[in-house]
């Protein structure tokens, strides 16, 4: 395992940085974000971003390709910028997570090429978590928040940041750093994780199987009831992916992008001929019976949520996934 | 690099046909004047015009039409009305097929087949009828309910009367909502048309229209003892990436786009109701 005392930080990303965009979780615990590092920047205090890592590889808005048009005549003119190699420092394991999640959902043949280049592109450098919030709940999922995914896996022990490289993409960028020393991680310390209040969450009353059971609950009305329908869930949840594609005239043409857009909005179903999903009630149920019950039913199982906690901490009316699973576990309770 | 499905082909228009007060019929061609793509009958493809939007529509030709693809379109709203205004020439954008279409091949093979369909709802199945007359020995008898507001608002009136009534083995069985001067076919609603026809209960049955027509046709069906397992019916929802991804046309864990638009009852029993 390479080692590096954590005071030289700073040089580990200016290495980097020398040779390709780097980007860090940076600024205080309510706007961290993933920033392209600059000299002086430093990594945040804060446990995690504000909004997930997809931004990343999915972001909130992209162009798609361009158009000229000239009376009846269109062209297609390909736009879109050529894939860049760049290095995303410091994700958590549940943001880490949220990739397979994602790559699931756009890698699948015909994959998307936006998604899928960036993919190639970007090498993940994970952080393991050793001060997790109260909000989080990424055991309860499977995650080991100790132990990351990634390209490279990150820890800091003590002085020292010691990192591993699990691919051959992590093993090249560090390769190619001479920053390091040989050195053997501590045993890391995971009694922390057995002390949060949210670990024994209990997601057995879920899956693809119990689909119009869970569909049916009453509990759905007293748990919508309060949504304001703002899409805050959503924009910063790492697995929600539902977007928009539109167009705009620019001075020479159309540009088609896309956006993140959420199951929450009313418009997100409406069409000339009706809208299957009428009130916030349908809209509501529609996002948590697709983490908790469609994507896991089309993907052996695994759950649509990494357990981040975001929406716990995001929620202008506290509502939640974590209250959906009680009162949705509760009842189907024999 | 490597194109992306989300970008589309260039198409051009060659020719439009009205149909009905709000509904024209479009012929596409690639740039290179042949016909852009196979599909399967059921089968949808988007078309767009860049600055307007890009909507789905299902293909109405039959898959054994040489020339080109046609799309039935209602006029109804952005990228309707557009369409609706433009003449043949016009280039469009074009991305398909989407969609998993009727298992034509498989399934309706051997069977004899009932069609039901109300106002544009002909539209996909015209692409079943049509493929089905085209090979007409590997399928059994073939009987067609047809119905509209008014006898203007029968799509394809002319082809149903110049070839398709005239054909041995089909039966064609229109009806309008209301009774008008110049017309001495049958009156009243789909759903009770289909019940007084009383077919019998071993054909497949390949059901498009308005939500109300499916549901109280079905309900008939459902009476009248046919099973769910010999039900299709195709759906329509709000789509933008055709690929299962952008998420407007999940029902359930199925996606309309690409695990429909074609669904058995049986199949659609096992979802929630919000199509």
């Amino acid at each position: 395992m390479r080692k590096l005392p954590v005071a030289r930080l700073n040089e580990l990303f200016a290495a980097i940085a020398a040779e390709r965009k780097l980007y860090i979780p940076a600024g205080d615990a309510k706007t961290a974000a993933f920033t392209l590092w600059r000299e002086g920047l430093e990594m945040t205090k804060a446990l995690n971003t504000s909004r997930s890592a997809k931004d990343l590889f999915f972001p909130q808005v992209e162009n798609l390709v361009d158009f000229k048009v000239s009376g009846r005549e269109i062209e297609i003119v390909e736009s879109r910028d050529p894939g860049e190699s760049f290095v995303v420092f410091g994700v958590r394991a549940c943001d880490c997570r949220s990739f397979d999640i994602l790559d699931k959902v756009f890698l699948c043949d015909p994959a998307d090429t936006y998604y899928q280049s960036r993919r190639e592109n970007g090498v993940v450098v994970t952080l393991a978590c050793k001060e997790p919030e109260e909000t989080c709940f990424c055991t309860a999922l499977g995650v080991d928040p100790a132990d990351p995914a990634g390209d490279v896996t990150g820890w800091t022990e003590g002085e020292d940041l010691y990192l591993r490289a699990n691919t051959e993409k992590g093993e090249s960028l560090l390769a190619g750093l001479p920053l390091f020393v040989e050195g053997e991680k501590p045993e890391t310390d995971r009694s922390v994780f057995g002390r949060l209040p949210l670990k024994e969450l209990d997601w057995s009353a879920f899956g693809g199987e119990k689909m119009m059971e869970l569909f049916s609950s009453p509990a759905w009305e007293s748990l919508a009831e309060s949504c304001l329908g703002c899409g805050t869930c959503t924009f910063v949840c790492p697995t929600c992916q539902c977007y928009d594609v539109k167009d705009f005239k620019t001075n020479d043409g159309v540009r088609r992008f896309r956006c993140w857009d959420s199951c929450m909005y009313s418009d997100f179903t409406l069409m000339s001929a009706g809208q299957p999903r009428p009130t916030q009630l349908e809209r509501f149920r529609q996002r948590f019976m697709h983490k908790l019950v469609y994507y896991p039913s089309n993907h052996e199982g695994e759950f649509g949520c990494v357990g981040c906690g975001r929406c716990l901490q995001k929620c202008p009316i506290s509502m939640n996934i974590v209250k959906v699973a009680r009162a949705l576990g509760e009842e189907a309770k024999p | 690099m490597k194109s992306d499905p989300l970008i589309p082909m260039l198409a051009v228009v060659t020719d439009v046909r009205r149909d009905t007060p709000d509904v024209k019929t479009f012929r596409v061609v690639g740039t290179d004047g042949k016909k852009p793509f196979l599909h399967i009958p059921g089968q949808c493809a988007m078309l767009s015009m860049p600055g307007v939007g890009e909507a789905l529509f299902s293909i109405t030709s039959s898959p054994t039409r040489e020339e080109d693809l046609e799309f039935s379109i209602k006029k109804c709203g952005c990228v309707t009305d557009w369409l609706h205004a433009i003449e043949s020439g016009q280039q469009v954008t074009l991305r398909g097929p989407y969609g998993n279409g009727f298992p034509v091949d498989t399934d309706f093979a051997g069977k004899d087949l009932l069609f039901v369909a109300g106002g544009i709802g002909l539209a996909p199945l015209r692409s079943v009828i049509n493929y089905v007359r085209h090979y007409r020995d590997r399928y059994g008898s073939v009987d067609i309910v047809y119905g509209s507001r008014s006898k203007a608002d029968l799509v394809d009136y002319q082809e149903i009367l110049d070839e398709w009534c005239r054909e041995d083995g089909i039966n064609v069985h229109l009806t309008i909502d209301n009774p008008q001067p110049d017309w001495d076919g049958h009156v009243g609603f789909v759903p009770n048309f289909v019940k007084e026809l009383g077919f019998d209960t071993g054909k497949t049955v390949v059901m498009c229209g308005p939500p109300i027509m499916i549901k109280f046709t079905l309900a008939g069906l459902m009476e009248q003892g046919f099973p769910k397992e010999r039900i299709y019916t195709t759906l329509e929802l709000r789509m933008k990436c055709g690929l299962g991804r952008c998420g407007r046309c999940n029902i359930g864990d199925k996606y309309v786009c690409k695990d429909g638009p074609v669904f058995r009852l049986d199949q659609l029993d096992r979802l929630p109701d919000e199509y």
